[in-house]
């Protein structure tokens, strides 16, 4: 049994050593990150693929972690940390949790570098991918975006565990022996969560314009920066935008609100440049503005649900949620029962965030607002052949939304142009025996030699007999009747019971 | 990004001094052997409680989770009993019905594989009409080619069981309640079932080629994971299964 390591697998498992840090923090960040990681398997080694795992390398955290690391590795009293921590929107941070790469002395002489700690190495990163989903933290990083933020830090040297409260628990990851030391995972978090709650109800007046510049770089006094956890993966574009991410410090300060008819807002070119989520949050229902909240990693996904106060007069308050990073989200999402114009719907048809900074807002007149805009002229109105709409409408009455039509109406635009060539003027509300039409020329046909014509089709199927179901005649037959013809229905049915098993057997 | 080293190594016999038995032996040995694997077979309980619609979730996360651990890429061997590795990937999924989310190997395959079994284990429960009490094994084995007449052997090295008891909640914000607690029991179980596997004990040798199907599931296209098996029981409320004990019995004493 040898006790000195010879000095080729000295090499190995140095290199092992470092490569498992580095890829232990890209786990951890990645599982911070607030999105679902999927990672391809590949039946052919690559040759690239650390410890067989295919573990997707984000340059930051890479830079980060040798950063910190400066060249060293983890050794005894020498511990490598990512610390994860949340950050409120309005400045509070609370650390989560601290992840403890150590070594300590206990080795192990017989064990193999070049096959088993390398698999064992393999087999803890493993480990390290289902336990950090498991923490309270990956819950809350799932959340993430709009409130608060998750934030990670890599230092190295001594754990420190103060900022996790009162209580906090470890779980360990797992161990592998090595001829130099035995290193450990493992993880301390906190579950004294009760700031948070707390914080959360103290936010009762509603939210006008908060802003979260999501990369403020804030380092601590004597230690390193923290760093957001929340941009895509997306290899070379994040390193676009990186650069930006760290030197601005710009906050785009703007907010909807639907008091007066808004002019024109136009997000400010400044904040093109700007790389970072902005939030325009009014609040309305305070209690829940988790619910009002589009969760931009969920594909921009148009609020349902949660519908602000349905006062059919009130003022209605706009959500605008932007996440222009690489992905570009922009889910603008309009409350129900408004026509504005948004810059994208939904999720679909995402611009590009330089497009989306510089849509400008203009308002439409809604339903259920009292405030006719003069400007809104006919033609911009929704509605089709607006031009043959007769001129003598009201907007208001124009609008589907404020006066249901009766199913005659709803053919008033096709009226106004039946009535091109004819009579012009109400033709609202009238049913089809007051017309006189002697000249029929249905909008789009042409009047040639075809005896069956569109206007003639039109005629013949204008009124169609009712439905014998729906006719009055059937609901006068009177209960009683309904009662008597019961027992032979009844019966009826009994006989072919067997016919109704088959069927439901055929529904299973 | 340098590249690693292509772990080139040259594999160990699966047991060790087996080949070297004299025939005559054979059959004693077969049976020592089988015992002492048998014996030495590590064995994991875990229990869930579960509702009806979570018990499809939490059983593919317990089994995922373990999978995970015991599948490596494929191998590929060269000439000189070397080989390398393909690498695994991996994805999170969602559980629609828990507050959950587990971690499992990208291979659709395994996935079509544990669904398949773990949605007639929910077809059972279901149709039991019984106390909703059941569980699911996970075995994993290795195969030893035994001479004619006998046929090839099954020994065990790791099983893992899961007894999951259903149960009938009546309101939705019992449901809700339930939700959240069965996703921190899976978390508790994950850190168990992590706990084991961080133990680092048996584990069947890495084998040559002409071995390596008595050994790993080759027959995935992008993993391969140790040889496993599943199964399933319904149980009544003392833990057992007449039908399916009787079944082993007999199996077991005809095997030997």
């Amino acid at each position: 049994m040898e006790t000195d390591l010879n000095s080729q697998d000295r090499k190995d498992l140095d290199k092992f050593i470092k490569f498992f840090a580095l890829k232990t923090v890209q786990v951890i960040v990645q599982a911070r990150l607030g999105e679902k990681i999927c990672t391809r398997s590949s039946s052919s080694p690559t040759g690239s693929d650390w410890f067989n795992l295919a573990i997707k390398d984000i340059p930051e955290v890479t830079h980060e972690a040798k950063k910190a690391l400066a060249g060293q590795l983890p050794a005894v009293g020498r511990s490598m940390c990512v610390e994860i921590s949340l950050k409120t929107s309005e400045g509070d941070s609370m650390e989560l949790e601290i992840w403890c790469l150590e070594m300590n002395e206990k080795c192990d002489k017989e064990i193999k570098v070049s096959y088993a700690v390398y698999n064992r190495l393999s087999l803890l990163l493993k480990s390290l991918l289902a336990i950090t989903r498991v923490t309270p933290a990956y819950r809350l990083s799932r959340k993430q975006g709009h409130e608060y933020v998750i934030l990670y830090r890599i230092y190295f040297g001594d754990v420190q565990l103060n900022g996790l409260g009162e209580g906090f628990q470890t779980v360990r990851v797992g161990t592998v022996g090595t001829p130099v030391g035995t290193i450990t995972l493992s993880c301390a978090y906190r579950i004294n969560l009760a700031f948070m709650s707390t914080r959360h109800f103290e936010r009762t007046p509603p939210i006008m314009g908060i802003i979260i510049d999501h990369f403020v770089d804030r380092p601590y006094p004597s230690s390193s920066p923290m760093h957001p956890c929340n941009y895509r993966t997306t290899g070379e574009d994040t390193g676009v935008t990186c650069p930006s991410v760290e030197d601005s410090q710009e906050v785009c300060a703007t907010s909807f609100s639907t008091s007066p008819p808004s002019q024109p807002a136009a997000l400010g070119a400044g904040s093109a440049d700007l790389a970072h989520p902005v939030v325009f949050a009014a609040g309305l229902n305070a209690t829940h503005p988790h619910q009002l909240m589009v969760p931009g990693k969920e594909g921009g996904v148009p609020l349902g649900p949660s519908q602000p106060a349905h006062g059919a007069q009130a003022d209605q308050e706009r959500l605008a949620t932007y996440t222009p990073s690489d992905g570009a989200h922009c889910a603008a999402t309009p409350s129900s029962s408004e026509d504005a114009e948004t810059v994208s719907n939904g999720s679909e048809g995402r611009a590009s965030p330089h497009d989306v900074l510089e849509t400008i807002f203009v308002r439409k007149v809604g339903a259920f607002v009292n405030k006719p805009i003069n400007q809104v002229t006919l033609t911009s109105l929704d509605i089709p052949f607006a031009m043959f709409a007769p001129k003598t409408l009201e907007l208001e009455d124009a609008d589907p939304m404020v006066n249901p039509p009766d199913s005659p109406e709803t053919t008033s635009p096709l009226q106004g142009s039946l009535h091109s060539d004819g009579s012009s003027g109400g033709s609202s509300g009238h049913t089809q025996d007051d017309f006189v039409m002697i000249d029929f020329k249905p909008a789009f046909s042409k009047d040639d030699i075809l005896p069956m014509d569109l206007g003639t089709f039109y005629r013949e199927f204008q009124n169609p007999p009712q439905l014998s179901s729906l006719s009055l005649d059937i609901g006068a037959q009177s209960m009683a009747e309904d009662l008597d013809s019961l027992p032979e229905k009844l019966a009826a049915h009994e006989k072919n019971v067997r016919e109704f098993d088959a069927f439901v057997e055929t529904l299973q | 990004m340098p590249a690693h080293p292509t772990l080139e190594r040259t594999p160990s016999r699966v047991a060790p001094g087996w080949g070297e038995a004299p025939p005559s032996l054979l059959w004693s040995l077969t049976s020592a052997w089988a015992t002492d694997c048998k014996m030495n077979c590590r064995s994991e309980v875990l229990e869930v409680s579960v509702e009806g619609r979570q018990v499809e979730e939490a059983m593919l996360a317990v089994l995922h989770t373990v999978l995970l651990h015991r599948s490596t890429g494929k191998f590929h061997y060269k000439k000189e009993g070397t080989y390398s590795i393909g690498t695994v990937g991996t994805q999170d999924v969602d559980c629609d019905f828990i507050d959950f989310t587990y971690v499992r190997v990208s291979s659709e395959e395994l996935d079509r594989a544990l669904r398949k079994v773990v949605g007639e284990f929910r077809d059972a429960l279901r149709n039991s009409g019984g106390d909703g009490l059941g569980q699911m094994s996970l075995e994993f084995y290795q195969k030893k080619k035994s001479r004619w007449p006998f046929s090839d052997e099954c020994i065990p090295w790791e099983v893992w069981t899961v007894k999951v008891h259903v149960v009938a909640l009546a309101t939705e914000q019992e449901r809700q309640i339930c939700r959240e607690k069965v996703g921190e029991k899976l978390c508790e179980k994950i850190i168990n079932i992590v706990e084991v596997m961080n133990r680092h004990e048996y584990l069947p040798k890495m084998p040559t080629q002409s071995e390596v199907d008595n050994v790993f599931d080759t027959g995935l296209r992008d993993v391969q994971p140790y040889l496993y098996k599943i199964s399933f029981q319904i149980t009544d409320a003392l833990g057992s299964s007449v039908t399916t004990t009787m079944r082993r019995l007999i199996k077991d004493t005809l095997a030997l």
